[in-house]
């Protein structure tokens, strides 16, 4: 079983987010499980939300304390929560930031964990390119099956079709693509250095 | 078809393909997302003929399912909380009056303090209200119980509760079945009430009872449950020939044969129960789980057949009956009378505090060795309720109980920043 917690604030999609990557899962023909933290949520205020992935059925209902993978939507969470507690050793790290781990001060991280597994993505940016709107979950989803090769890309673009329709979808399908593509980048970068 | 969708989402499919006529209710969470969807349907046309009526308060939501019911239509409401409890006289005059409404509880903590979290408090304090109370375990369950529950309901003249954890489920995204609507209509004949109101042939409906009949009428509604107790597990077999999976009956044993421990439980909490009992068994542990779908009727023999050969057992509930203990465990020791078995009872996920594997693990290992006190609240903080217990030993003027605990552990409360 893999587990993803999605961390963000209220207002970012992050609960929207893991329902996407389930569906996702789901269209690959796995089990999937999406669900919130349950807050009383508001704009703003942290919020995080967990999607299990498996090849049976999920029957765990339990929050994800040991995550596979972490998706951090909003940089300034990281001065305010652990959003790494409980980590895998060789979990995946997706930051939403237009900034490398190095330049936010997350260096000794970086050699601490390695470089293959820790992306930083500037998905804000991305959605109002792209959307015209500062919702990063959509290229973040499509960043995370990049770095993770856990999804396919077809897969979030089936997911998005599920959720938007029209100009919407269109943008976030762009979104998605330029998300994927970039991180696929990144990778390779990394891997030829 | 095979879905990836919410389960509110999957649990308003259900109900549209039941063909419901009157839908009457009044949001709260977690239930809003069920009626939410049902409203669109019946806007959009996609569910017709019905009628969704938007009410001023939950105690005129059953109200109203209690009016369209006895006049024919098969209605729907469903509601949560402080939502069941406002509503609470009407549920008793629908169960009194025998009319087969089917509600969804989507089961949340009842307040103060207010908190909008799963628990069980809600449809449990409807224990004895003449309502069927089914438990889902899963999405699916939830999806399929509403159907076999419009059935049982609709046979037996009664209304049933249909409950899944709130949040837990309700807004989980997992794999969902839903069905056709012909299977649903195969199974599911047009309602056919026992009790009209109809201006062309006059009759009254809830008639003043005296000493002289009261006790028979309140007699055959616990009649009409026994036979729900026939009805539930020949249903159940009937949706599994028709439908092709397991839901609903009235319990569900998991490794029970040789277990010498036996967990039980009602809920969603199943899934992580097996999920520990597996880890357990692969240990060598000879434990199971026996997951109770009918908690009203309650199985009272199956329960006591399915314990009868283990040595101790233990019912994990997300209830408490304040001044006694358990509420479930109750019931669950009233099966076993006679029997010598040694139970326990553990208090778990009020008001949503997680119930994870870490924690049944030391719960369950403490069960084999009968080292549990007879009543356990699991993960409770100890340290939190000491230091307030210190607190209002030290000081008269000790405060509110919420605002403190809510300070000691360091979580901002309004009150001390006011």
């Amino acid at each position: 079983m893999f587990q993803i917690r999605i961390h963000g604030r209220g207002g970012q999609g992050v609960v929207t987010a893991t329902e996407m990557l389930s569906v996702a899962a789901f269209v690959e023909g796995h089990y999937a499980q999406a669900f919130p933290s349950f807050g009383s949520e508001r704009t703003g205020a942290p919020v995080v939300a967990f999607c299990r992935i498996a090849d049976k059925e999920i029957r765990l209902r339990e929050p994800i304390m040991e995550p596979d993978a972490l998706i951090i939507q909003d940089p300034t969470l990281l001065h305010q929560i652990d959003v790494f507690a409980g980590l895998k050793e060789g979990g995946y790290v997706l930051l939403n930031s237009s900034h490398s781990f190095e330049d936010i001060g997350l260096g000794d991280l970086v050699k601490e964990r390695g470089h293959e597994r820790m992306c930083t993505l500037p998905a804000t940016e991305l959605g109002l390119k792209h959307v015209g709107r500062p919702i990063p979950n959509v290229p973040l989803i499509a960043g995370f099956a990049a770095l993770s090769d856990m999804i396919k890309l077809e897969s979030v673009i089936l997911a998005i079709n599920e959720k938007f329709s029209g100009k919407v979808a269109e943008g976030n399908i762009a979104a998605a693509t330029e998300a994927y593509n970039l991180v696929k980048e990144q990778m390779k970068e990394r891997a030829d250095a | 078809m095979l879905k990836q969708t919410e389960g509110s989402k999957a649990v308003a499919e259900s109900i549209a393909l039941c063909r419901p006529e009157v839908i009457c209710a009044y949001p709260i969470s977690p239930q809003t997302h069920i009626v939410e969807a049902l409203g669109e349907m019946v806007k959009s046309r996609t569910l017709t003929p019905c009628e969704y009526i938007n009410v001023e308060s939950e105690f005129a939501a059953m109200s109203v399912a209690i009016g369209a019911s006895a006049a024919g239509a098969r209605s729907y409401t469903a509601t949560a909380s402080q939502g069941l409890l406002f509503m609470v006289e009407a549920v008793y005059n629908a169960s009194g009056l025998g009319l087969p409404i089917v509600m969804t509880v989507a089961n949340r903590a009842i307040g103060a303090p207010i908190n909008i979290w799963n628990d069980h408090s809600d449809s449990l304090s409807q224990r004895d209200s003449g309502w069927m109370q089914l438990f889902a375990e899963t999405n699916q369950e939830a999806v399929d119980l509403h159907i076999q529950a419009f059935r049982l309901a609709e046979e037996l003249s009664m209304p049933i509760m249909v409950c899944m954890d709130g949040f837990i489920l309700t807004h989980a995204f997992e794999r969902v079945d839903i069905p056709s609507q012909e299977q649903v209509d195969g199974f599911l004949p047009p309602y056919e009430p026992r009790q009209v109101l109809d201006p062309v042939e006059p009759i009254s409906i809830g008639a003043m009872v005296g000493p002289e009949a009261f006790m028979e009428v309140r007699y055959l509604a616990h009649a009409k449950q026994m036979q729900a107790l026939e009805r539930i597990p020949q249903l159940a077999a009937e949706f599994k020939q028709q439908f092709g999976r397991d839901s609903g009956g009235l319990v569900r044993p998991y490794f029970t044969e040789d277990a010498e421990t036996i967990i039980i439980a009602m809920g969603s909490v199943l899934g992580t129960i097996k999920d520990t009992v597996d880890e357990m068994r692969a240990e060598g542990h000879k434990i199971g789980v026996l997951g109770i779908i009918s908690y009203r009727p309650f199985p009272l023999e199956q329960v006591r057949a399915a314990l009868i050969n283990c040595k101790r057992f233990v019912v994990l509930e997300k209830s408490l009956a304040v001044g006694l203990g358990g509420i479930v465990a109750t019931d669950v020791r009233m099966a076993v009378t006679g029997t010598g078995l040694r139970g326990f009872t553990a208090i778990a996920g009020l008001g949503g505090r997680p119930i994870p594997k870490s924690s049944l693990h030391k719960l369950f290992r403490e069960a084999e060795q009968e080292t549990l006190a007879p009543v356990t609240f699991v993960d409770l903080d100890h340290d939190a309720v000491n230091k307030q217990l210190e607190r209002e030993r030290q000081t008269r003027r000790s405060g509110p109980i919420a605002e403190n605990i809510l300070y000691d552990k360091g979580i901002a409360s309004a009150a001390k920043f006011g």
